[in-house]
């Protein structure tokens, strides 16, 4: 009886856990989220080569990891070449984007149609 | 021994009822099965709180709940900068910003307007607590209609053991405020809120396109 009552313990703990557990990822998300607010955030004022250095580095390890990043990943790389300057790199980042996600087609034409113009 | 069993049977039973259940308010998903967006452009969120740093805070909360759902999440801070360059410079003025103009413009499917109405600390007699609360309508960017609704609100306080010792939960208050003080504690609390207002599942969103689990059963 007593194992009984203990079984049904555990197999209910068992149910709670199970319930609530969590799926895996389609993303490998690295520090995106936290360089996007680094971008805003006036506590930690980033150095856009910083955060650039960091999502390339978080980039190179999803890669090795067989892992995709996430949707607007690239396009936010590009966005940080581009305030550095870095044109070419920029470009191929939105190029980049618009292939692995190809419904930011119209919006990353109309970014690489507008730095080609410049 | 009975007892003690009855006890946890009982509250194991109860956390199981209550411990995933979402609250009861249902949403009809007629319009959001038709639009099949794909796409989800996320505005910079109103902020209706006193703390400045809410509409970004949050915003950097929203790709990775969307995105994990299965859907494609625009680039949130370059489409910021977007609305910026064509002279809409706040959420305010971005949240009435036509929906045929954001189709054109980044051809999303659809469009995410989120309103943060609290953001920090909310302060008691013997206890403060940070507390962040939002709500967000998905607007599908071509016929106008609303797609899905819902509202979500997060505390650091949840699940702290209110024992009723006046001292201990006086000097809990105390250390909370100095330290809410120092950094950013809302920006933990918002990523809460928001990964509790963007789940998928009932009154919640729908999966997307990208999620194998998408328009599963």
């Amino acid at each position: 009886m007593r194992t009984t009552k203990i079984s049904f313990l555990i197999l209910l703990a068992a149910t709670i856990l199970a319930g609530c557990a969590r799926k895996p990822l389609l993303y490998e998300w690295g520090s995106y989220e936290e360089q996007i607010y680094a971008m805003y955030s006036d506590t930690g004022k980033v150095p856009v080569e910083k955060q650039l250095e960091d999502l390339e580095r978080d980039y190179q390890e999803a890669r090795a990891a067989n892992k995709s990043v996430p949707p607007g990943y690239h396009a936010h790389i590009g966005y940080l070449y581009f305030q550095l300057g870095k044109i070419d790199q920029a470009l191929q980042s939105f190029e980049t984007e618009k292939a692995l996600f190809p419904e930011s087609t119209v919006y990353m034409d109309r970014l690489i149609a507008r730095i080609k113009h410049k | 021994m009975f007892t003690t069993y009855r006890r946890i049977s009982l509250l194991a039973t109860f956390l199981l009822l209550t411990g995933c259940a979402a609250p009861q308010m249902d949403i009809d998903y007629t319009a959001f099965r038709q639009s099949k967006p794909r796409s989800i452009l996320v505005l910079p969120p109103l902020n209706n709180s006193p703390d400045m740093r809410a509409t970004y805070s949050f915003l950097s909360t929203v790709t990775k709940p969307l995105a994990e759902a299965g859907y494609y999440v625009f680039p949130v801070a370059l489409v910021d900068q977007t609305f910026r360059e064509n002279g809409l410079l706040n959420p305010g003025e971005m949240h009435q910003a036509p929906i045929a103009k954001l189709r054109e413009i980044f051809g999303a499917d659809s469009t995410l307007y989120i309103t943060v109405t609290q953001y920090g600390s909310v302060y008691r007699v013997l206890s403060s607590e940070i507390r962040v609360t939002a709500n967000a309508k998905l607007v599908d960017n071509r016929s106008g209609q609303l797609l899905w609704h819902g509202q979500a609100t997060a505390s650091d306080s949840e699940g702290n053991n209110r024992s009723g010792d006046p001292l201990s939960a006086l000097i809990t208050a105390l250390v909370k405020q100095v330290v809410s003080n120092i950094g950013d504690q809302g920006h933990t609390i918002a990523r809460k809120a928001s990964r509790r207002l963007f789940r998928v599942g009932q009154n919640g969103l729908l999966y997307g396109p990208r999620s194998p689990l998408y328009e599963v059963n």
